[in-house]
């Protein structure tokens, strides 16, 4: 553990990557004690307030440093917020993709005949049909809510996490010591568990980097088309959707600001996710 | 052969049937239509009368019965909003959206595939790194944050070219196109930019990958012997060989475009079935809604189904009956 530490920490910027991610989530999770304003308190919003640029010092005595929105909210605030709402979404979708698509994938592996071709047809067809149409469809659906949401991001990204514990789990499965753990009266449950599953993390590790900023990003642009979260719990597709209408009259922070975040948030998941994979990928290794 | 060929067809009804069954039920759990089409002060027997007009009092699987009946016959039914049939509503917005997307897989392939050889060409000079740094960028970055930030920048700081809609378009066979005059190129060119900002990313790898790996070949090594200048070697040898497997994804990632159209048009107000579909679901258009998915489903499923039959026809070890793929 130590030495894949001190492997990853020679990579500058994937540091500099993990650092940003954390603080990201740091600043999330301490939203409400570190944001200037509760940008869900409708009492606590001036409309005169409305549509500040950068820097304007506002009704309320607060200084909003990136401006303010259409309903005179504090831009940081809402950001704050926003980043909140993405992430919980963006991880609440990874985890329950994850659970799903690597239960079935190692399900195919490992049970074989029809089951193996049944699962994996169906996982194939699915990564034929682009995730943002599948999405997409179910949104529509399904309706808005926190629930659809997820529903509608897992549906659009466990077949990768399935597609990639399969493929391990199958490399695995041929190896000499699962067939002498077989041979052994442990239980098939035992098996799977305690050997094939802890030798698939790697793969699947990397996969679920890059499926959690995929699914920010899926999060960010369908709430960007409106089929998101309900206008009551702003996400940053929202706040970015909010102002732009704003943007030909010059007004182009409302929209700018949350989209630097969810970028920089985006970007530097990603980064993690390439350190990661060129650390476990055995045919770069020295 | 041809047992293989009759499995898959066979296959893809049958992707086809569990398809429109699911987007059917899915799309009429949602809303009722029936609050759209009447004024709330309609006596009641104009609202049964209505709903008895478009078949909403039978039972779901009546509905759904009387719809694949229907469909068999090409009819998708009437759209609830413009009152025209489905069909025509999806093939009048259909000529936009294609121009977007054949302009979109144009300047991806032309500008993705120099820039990717370049970069495996010369894998550690500065231009290459920033190649790279521009296709981690294409592909992480959200279209929709990128066609912002195109808006931004170059129709409202810089005001040379529009924001949004389609402009003028010339008629040729009855359908308008826009890239036949240099106006409607200008409305063209962000939104294409746009949507190929993807393509571009992928092309960029895809070009690098190949052209390194050739570079470390014989053919290069015999053609630099035989005296061929380096621009021509590039040129005749290494895009040639790298050229297959570029073909294959430019099929394969052309119905991924048609369906990420959807992103762009709205943001770019671009008259294509994208925007139709994201206005339908606002508006609860049921009709239009299953018509265009049926049909976007379609088109994947024979999109696929064309692939799977060619890799037959090139790989021999598929031909011989069924078989695990």
């Amino acid at each position: 553990m130590r030495q894949f530490w001190a492997e990853y920490a020679e990579n500058r910027v994937a540091l500099a990557a993990l650092l940003v991610v954390l603080g990201v989530v740091a600043a999330a999770l301490l939203a409400p004690f570190i944001a200037p304003q509760d940008p869900y308190d409708l009492a606590g919003l001036d409309l005169m307030d409305a549509r500040r640029p950068p820097g304007t010092v506002g009704s309320g005595g607060i200084t909003h440093w990136l401006g303010t929105d259409a309903q005179g909210r504090d831009l940081l605030s809402a950001i704050l917020f926003g980043l909140r709402i993405s992430l919980e979404m963006g991880l609440a979708a990874g985890v329950v993709a994850l659970t799903i698509g690597v239960s079935l994938g190692i399900l195919a592996a490992h049970a074989g005949g029809w089951v193996e071709t049944g699962v994996m047809r169906i996982i194939d067809l699915q990564l034929s049909f682009p995730p943002i149409l599948l999405a997409l469809v179910l949104v529509a659906v399904l309706g808005q809510g926190r629930v659809p949401l997820v529903v509608a991001l897992v549906t659009a990204q466990y077949a990768y996490f399935a597609r990639t514990a399969y493929g391990a789990a199958t490399a695995e499965r041929q190896k000499d010591y699962i067939e002498a753990a077989r041979a052994t009266p442990l239980s098939p449950a035992r098996v799977v568990f305690g050997h094939i599953l802890p030798n698939c993390l790697p793969p699947l590790m990397v996969v679920a980097t890059v499926q959690i900023a995929n699914a920010i990003a899926l999060e960010a642009t369908l709430s960007f088309l409106g089929l998101g979260l309900p206008p009551t719990e702003p996400s940053l597709g929202m706040l970015i959707a909010n102002g732009f209408p704003y943007m030909m009259s010059g007004r182009s922070w409302i929209s700018v600001y949350p989209g630097i975040a969810l970028i920089v948030l985006i970007v530097a998941i990603n980064l993690v996710g390439d350190q990661l994979r060129d650390q476990f990928n055995p045919r770069l290794r020295r | 052969m041809p047992g293989y060929i009759i499995q898959r067809l066979l296959q893809a009804g049958l992707v086809m049937m569990a398809m429109s069954a699911l987007v059917f039920v899915g799309v009429h759990a949602i809303g009722n239509p029936i609050d759209l089409l009447i004024s709330p002060d309609a006596t009641q027997d104009i609202r049964a009368a209505t709903i008895a007009h478009y078949g909403l009092d039978q039972p779901l699987w009546r509905q759904y019965l009387a719809f694949l009946g229907r469909l068999a016959a090409g009819d998708l039914g009437r759209s609830l909003v413009f009152n025209i049939p489905v069909t025509q509503l999806v093939f009048s917005r259909l000529p936009a959206t294609l121009e977007l997307a054949v302009s979109a897989v144009l300047v991806g392939a032309l500008l993705g595939i120099p820039l990717g050889m370049w970069a495996g060409y010369r894998p550690e000079s500065p231009v290459s790194r920033a190649i790279m740094a521009l296709s981690v960028l294409g592909f992480s970055v959200p279209t929709f944050w990128v066609g912002l930030i195109l808006i931004l920048t170059f129709a409202v700081n810089l005001g040379w070219l529009p924001a949004g809609n389609r402009g003028p378009t010339v008629e040729v066979f009855g359908i308008g196109w826009s890239f036949l005059t240099l106006e409607g190129l200008t409305f063209l060119i962000l939104p294409a930019l746009n949507l190929s900002l993807f393509k571009l990313a992928l092309m960029i790898r895809l070009a690098r990958a190949g052209t390194r790996e050739v570079m470390l070949g014989d053919t290069v090594k015999f053609a630099r012997a035989a005296g061929i200048s380096e621009f021509d070697i590039l040129r005749h040898h290494v895009l040639r060989l790298i050229s297959i497997p570029l073909v294959t994804v430019f099929g394969l990632e052309f119905g991924s475009t048609l369906a990420f159209a959807v992103v762009t048009e709205t943001i770019f107000s671009w008259p294509g079935v994208g925007k139709l579909i994201i206005d339908s679901i606002t508006s609860l258009d049921r009709p239009v809604m299953v018509g265009y998915l049926v049909l976007v489903a379609f088109l994947f499923v024979t999109l696929n189904l064309v692939v799977d039959l060619s890799y037959a026809l090139l790989d021999p070890r598929l031909r011989r009956g069924g078989g695990r793929v």
